[in-house]
């Protein structure tokens, strides 16, 4: 490291912030593209349903099918109510 | 037997054509028969990279549709032996590509050459998938920018499921990394993903990296691909990994910023 670099870099530097970005969403693609076709729009009307009672924004549900061995796939929903609406 | 290797990316502007005509030349350079087929329907530019644009006569579609054969509509490269280029249709029907059509295409170039080079055009559409369905061999061309990676990641998952190997569950399509228009200054600086750094977020093996270079710009203003311009960085990258293709084991070069005066070390720049 030169001289200067060493007053210049008091910012966290880009590529680093670049490549979280990028292993946070292309391990969440990577997993919604193996599951089954019909999971976003299960997940969808999951949605739906659980909106005609509760207010809740769209990315505090979470799908997703997990295989378990050969014979057994587990559906898991994870619903994060908001505070007030309990 | 034919090789098919496709050369695409999922994003557009990243290099794809560019590293079309450089393989394509290099393998034919090599000695090996080679066609690049322009896939990019609507939108050729193949030609132009290569310098042919004003011998286009016939195209892809008018062979698929039977009003040209292949040798009509083949273009024979003037520079380098054992080349040949098949450009794209500039007609607007996206769907002017059939499946069985481009089967029947590639079916019969597989009798007369050693490579078949698919240009993909960008994006995941119809012209995309036809360039990947019946490859081998697939060059991921990435840049090292995020929107690039993303877009590779899911090119990557294209051609594990949506191919014709897979569909038919033969082995898979060998996946080839080839980075592009990389900065090592600024890579060095901590702008710029690194090699490593797209490596292990795509997990595919790296054939090659390209640096960013004037002499690309330079080549395809001459309609004269890169590859041949053996003084300039590209250019010697490309031979590189032409190498690495046909199975050698080359080190890699321009990863690193050239070394730099005494000056320069002590204030950086």
């Amino acid at each position: 490291m030169s001289l200067l670099d060493y007053f210049r870099s008091t910012k966290k530097n880009t590529a680093s912030t670049a490549k979280e970005r990028l292993q946070i969403i292309v391990a969440h693609e990577r997993k919604r593209r193996n599951g089954p076709d019909y999971l976003p729009q299960l997940e969808r009307d999951i949605l739906e349903v659980i909106r005609k009672y509760v207010d809740i924004p769209a990315d505090q549900i979470a799908v997703s099918l997990e295989q378990r061995g050969d014979q057994i796939s587990v559906l898991e929903l994870n619903v994060t109510f908001p505070d007030d609406k309990r | 037997m034919a090789k098919i290797i496709v050369v695409t990316s999922g994003k557009g502007g990243v290099g794809k054509t560019t590293s079309s005509a450089a393989i394509g030349t290099g393998l034919a350079l090599a000695g090996h028969k080679t066609v690049i087929v322009d896939f990019d329907i609507g939108l050729r530019n193949l030609d132009l990279i290569m310098g042919c644009e004003r011998r286009v006569v016939y195209d892809f579609v008018n062979v698929i549709n039977g009003e040209a054969n292949l040798k009509q509509t083949l273009i024979k490269d003037k520079r380098t032996d054992n080349l040949f280029i098949l450009p794209a249709s500039q007609t607007r029907d996206k769907d002017a590509l059939t499946r069985e059509g481009v089967e029947k295409v590639l079916n019969e170039l597989a009798k007369d050459f050693d490579f078949i080079i698919c240009d993909s055009p960008a994006g995941i559409e119809s012209g995309a998938m036809m360039a990947l369905y019946f490859a081998d061999e697939a060059v991921v061309v990435t840049n090292p920018e995020v929107s690039s990676v993303r877009d590779s990641d899911r090119i990557i998952g294209m051609l594990s499921s949506k191919s014709r190997r897979a569909e038919q569950g033969l082995e898979g399509i060998k996946e080839h990394l080839l980075l592009t228009r990389y900065n090592p200054e600024r890579v060095e600086k901590g702008e710029m993903l690194s090699v490593e750094d797209v490596k292990e977020i795509l997990a595919i093996e790296l054939i090659g990296v390209i640096p960013e270079s004037q002499a690309v710009l330079n080549a395809s203003n001459s309609g004269q691909p890169v590859i041949l311009d053996t003084e300039s960085d590209a250019g010697q990258a490309y031979l590189d990994t032409i190498k690495r293709l046909l199975g050698e084991q080359v080190p890699f070069r321009f990863l690193t910023v050239e070394k730099k005066s005494f000056i320069k070390r002590i204030f950086g720049g």
